[in-house]
């Protein structure tokens, strides 16, 4: 008990298993990867006029 | 950890956003607005090229045109300078949770690494595409719009995986297999147009490369010096 007490304190987030980061680390990833498309490549005419400028400067071959 | 990720990300977002968008005014969003009057009042010099829809002026003009064309388009002046702040909100923060999911996984983050991991975003999505692909004013002559999406995207990837077997791994076989990733898009080459140039004169379209990769690396410098705080203090009160 004592034993597992210690552990547990000793482990913060940046000693988490990989197994344990893995699916927030991937719904992270994958959020960012979405809007990222959306924001940024998505064909979307409409999307496109409002985005244009952002588009331009982050220089994001949509079109 | 997933709300640490997500918190320590929008924050930053807005916040690296907010400041972007207040770079652009300086040169870029100006350069922008300089070669739309050249798109409005010109025709591209040759039609040799696949089509880049700026090379047809009357598909693409903010306000009137599209208005004519009947697609939405945000209205100049104070809407369409809402449109790119939201725009560029949207951005960083999908920039920032890319940033902070690595962050999850490497551990030991703060900011002072943050800018470290800022800069090596700059890296992977702006200097390595920008050596094929420069950023573009409007009214560009372009390669077919899929093959430029194909090699930026490889590039991206490519360049990531590269940076991290340099960065992270000691020997030498995955240091010389991530030189050869960063390498190996600009030896395959990016798609170019059969004509170069643009609607608007050379000089316009070079000072517009400058100002938009000096925008964009203070821009990731500051997004990666601030997610990686944030990250760091939300994993101290966590």
């Amino acid at each position: 008990m004592r034993h597992s007490s210690s552990v547990k304190t000793l482990s913060s987030t940046q000693s988490l298993s990989l197994s344990a980061k893995a699916t927030p680390v991937l719904i992270a990833a994958l959020l960012g990867m979405f809007m990222l498309y959306g924001v940024g490549f998505a064909g979307s005419q409409t999307l496109h006029n409002a985005a244009h400028d952002g588009r331009h400067a982050f220089a994001f071959p949509c079109h | 950890m997933l709300r640490q990720i997500l918190a320590s990300a929008v924050i930053a977002g807005a916040l690296a956003g907010i400041l972007v968008s207040g770079l652009q005014t300086i040169r870029v969003v100006p350069l922008i607005l300089e070669a739309e009057t050249y798109e409005s009042t010109s025709e591209p010099s040759s039609t040799a090229t696949t089509a880049h829809h700026h090379d047809t002026p009357a598909s693409h003009d903010h306000g009137e045109g599209i208005a004519a064309s009947g697609v939405w388009a945000p209205e100049e002046g104070v809407e369409r300078t809402l449109y790119t702040l939201l725009t560029n909100i949207l951005t960083a923060t999908a920039f920032a949770l890319l940033l902070t999911a690595c962050y999850a996984l490497a551990g030991h983050v703060d900011g002072r690494r943050g800018m470290l991991w800022g800069l090596a975003g700059f890296a992977v999505f702006h200097l390595a595409p920008s050596l094929g692909l420069p950023p573009e004013l409007p009214g560009s002559m372009a390669a077919p719009l899929y093959d430029r999406q194909a090699w930026w995207f490889g590039t991206v990837a490519a360049t990531a995986a590269g940076l991290a077997l340099l960065v992270f791994h000691r020997e030498d076989v995955f240091k010389v297999l991530g030189v050869a990733l960063l390498a190996l898009p600009h030896l395959i080459g990016a798609p170019h147009p059969e004509v170069h140039g643009g609607l608007a004169p050379p000089q316009l379209a070079s000072q517009y490369v400058v100002a938009a990769l000096v925008t964009a690396g203070v821009f990731w410098v500051f997004l990666g010096a601030v997610s990686g705080f944030l990250f760091h203090r939300m994993e101290e009160e966590a």
